[in-house]
């Protein structure tokens, strides 16, 4: 690895590099839900480069069959509700989501043949609501005013008033969520970094990657340190991040469970969102633009302190999923 | 008096009130004058450069200012003037 590293700032990349790469074995498999997890994992060897003897590692979530971290949730969500047989009788799911939930919970719901609802501010942009829409998803929207907490709000009670038509897994209370990176994301890091990982660091929606994989990798070795990263301010821009003094607290998430927390300014996580673009070749969104930027942050505070480490942190989707308008497409259904 | 809906993060400005009555010509008064009623609000808003920050986004009526006159759009007392940030889903702007 020291090597590797020492050859990258000096030359262009050997031939060995592209020939390793094309012949890696692409993998087979009978169901796209077997396409779940075990996402690669990528230096992001431009960004640590003035990082000495620190190295910043992510996992491509994006790489998902959903395109998102949340593929991992809902598909753990949903086997584990099948398992208990609350989908019996043709029971839909419904759940309330900022996007990349209702996208998972869509393509696992298609895949296995079972009907899901999503409840979603009126404000989410069109191709959002036509993905899920393509999966075959019931949309039902409610008050952009009112945030994904508004969202939370009305699943809820649809679920309440209609207890034998609608299953509310909430993925803010629902243990699969965080169990579904317990038993993959943590596993999957320690292996991909041959047990070197010294920080995860990564942001927090419902906290499911958070606290899955904090858990793991504490089990594993209590000095792990392990890191949320938040919003800095309940008015962020920061999607899929939840700025939880000013929000409704997921019942799964459990600060005692983490080291620290890294307030993130939205200005940053976007500025860095475009740099893991320019300078990695990698677009991501937002959230991956904050986790990264908190990433970099703790790797320039082991390097004031002069410590080697090895961070992971999460890239969560694609950045072509927060594409602006074009000016002739200016006109938004509230 | 232009009628502004605040959203949810920025309500705790506001008392808790989902509107607030506003004079103003212009959306650029009409934040100052929010500042004045409402203190600290501009701050969520605005940059340093007391441009919109870019992930915030501002509509008069159904039209978001960046594609009118930015902070000069004007503002008519029967205008309703939206505060939205970009998230929970992606608003206009950012997905
Ligand atoms: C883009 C994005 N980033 C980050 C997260 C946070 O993940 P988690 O819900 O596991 O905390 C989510 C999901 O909520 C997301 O959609």
């Amino acid at each position: 690895m020291a090597d590797a590293v020492a050859q990258r700032t000096d030359t262009p990349p050997p031939a060995a590099v592209q020939l390793a790469r094309t012949t890696r074995t692409a993998i087979r498999v009978d169901c796209i839900l077997d396409l779940i997890g075990n996402t690669p994992l990528v230096r992001l060897g431009t960004i640590d480069r003035d990082c000495p003897a620190v190295e910043i590692w992510a996992k491509c979530e994006f790489a998902n069959p959903g395109g998102s971290v949340k593929d991992r949730a809902a598909k753990r969500i949903i086997t584990d509700a099948l398992a208990r047989g609350d989908l019996d009788n043709g029971v839909r799911l419904v759940d309330s989501t900022s996007g990349n939930t209702g996208i998972a919970y869509s393509l696992v719901g298609a895949a296995l043949g079972l009907p899901i609802s999503l409840v979603m501010p009126s404000n989410v942009s069109n191709p959002r609501k036509q993905v899920t829409a393509g999966f075959g998803t019931e949309i039902i929207f409610s008050d952009p005013m009112e945030g994904s907490d508004g969202a939370i709000v009305i699943a809820r009670e649809l679920a309440e008033a209609n207890p034998d038509k609608y299953y509310y897994p909430n993925q803010y209370a629902n243990d699969s969520n965080w169990r579904a990176h317990y038993d993959g994301t943590g596993p999957e890091i320690l292996a991909q970094t041959n047990g070197r990982v010294t920080h995860f660091v990564t942001g927090i929606g419902t906290s499911g990657t958070i606290m899955g994989t904090a858990r793991f990798l504490h089990d594993h070795d209590p000095s792990i340190q392990c890191i949320g990263v938040q919003p800095d301010d309940a008015m962020h821009g920061l999607e899929g991040l939840k700025h939880i003094p000013s929000s409704l607290v997921p019942p799964i998430y459990d600060e005692s469970v983490l080291d620290d927390t890294i307030w993130m300014s939205t200005e940053v996580g976007w500025d860095m969102a475009e740099r893991i673009a320019s300078d990695e070749g990698l677009f991501v969104g937002h959230s991956a633009g904050g986790n990264v930027a908190a990433a970099l942050h703790v790797a320039r505070g082991l390097v004031e302190q002069g410590k080697r480490g090895v961070v992971v942190t999460v890239l969560c989707d694609r950045g072509d999923r927060y594409f602006a308008p074009l000016t002739w497409e200016k006109h938004y259904v509230w | 008096m232009a009628t502004v809906r605040i959203p949810t993060p920025l309500r705790k400005y506001t008392q808790g009130a989902e509107e607030v009555q506003i004079n103003a010509g212009t959306v650029r008064e009409l934040i100052e004058n929010l500042e004045t009623a409402h203190p600290g609000i501009r701050e969520r808003i605005c940059d340093d450069k007391g441009a919109v920050r870019r992930f915030v986004n501002v509509f008069v009526g159904e039209e978001d200012i960046r594609f009118l006159d930015n902070l000069d759009t004007a503002v008519k007392d029967s205008d309703e003037v939206s505060i939205v940030p970009a998230i929970a889903g992606g608003t206009t702007t950012t997905s």
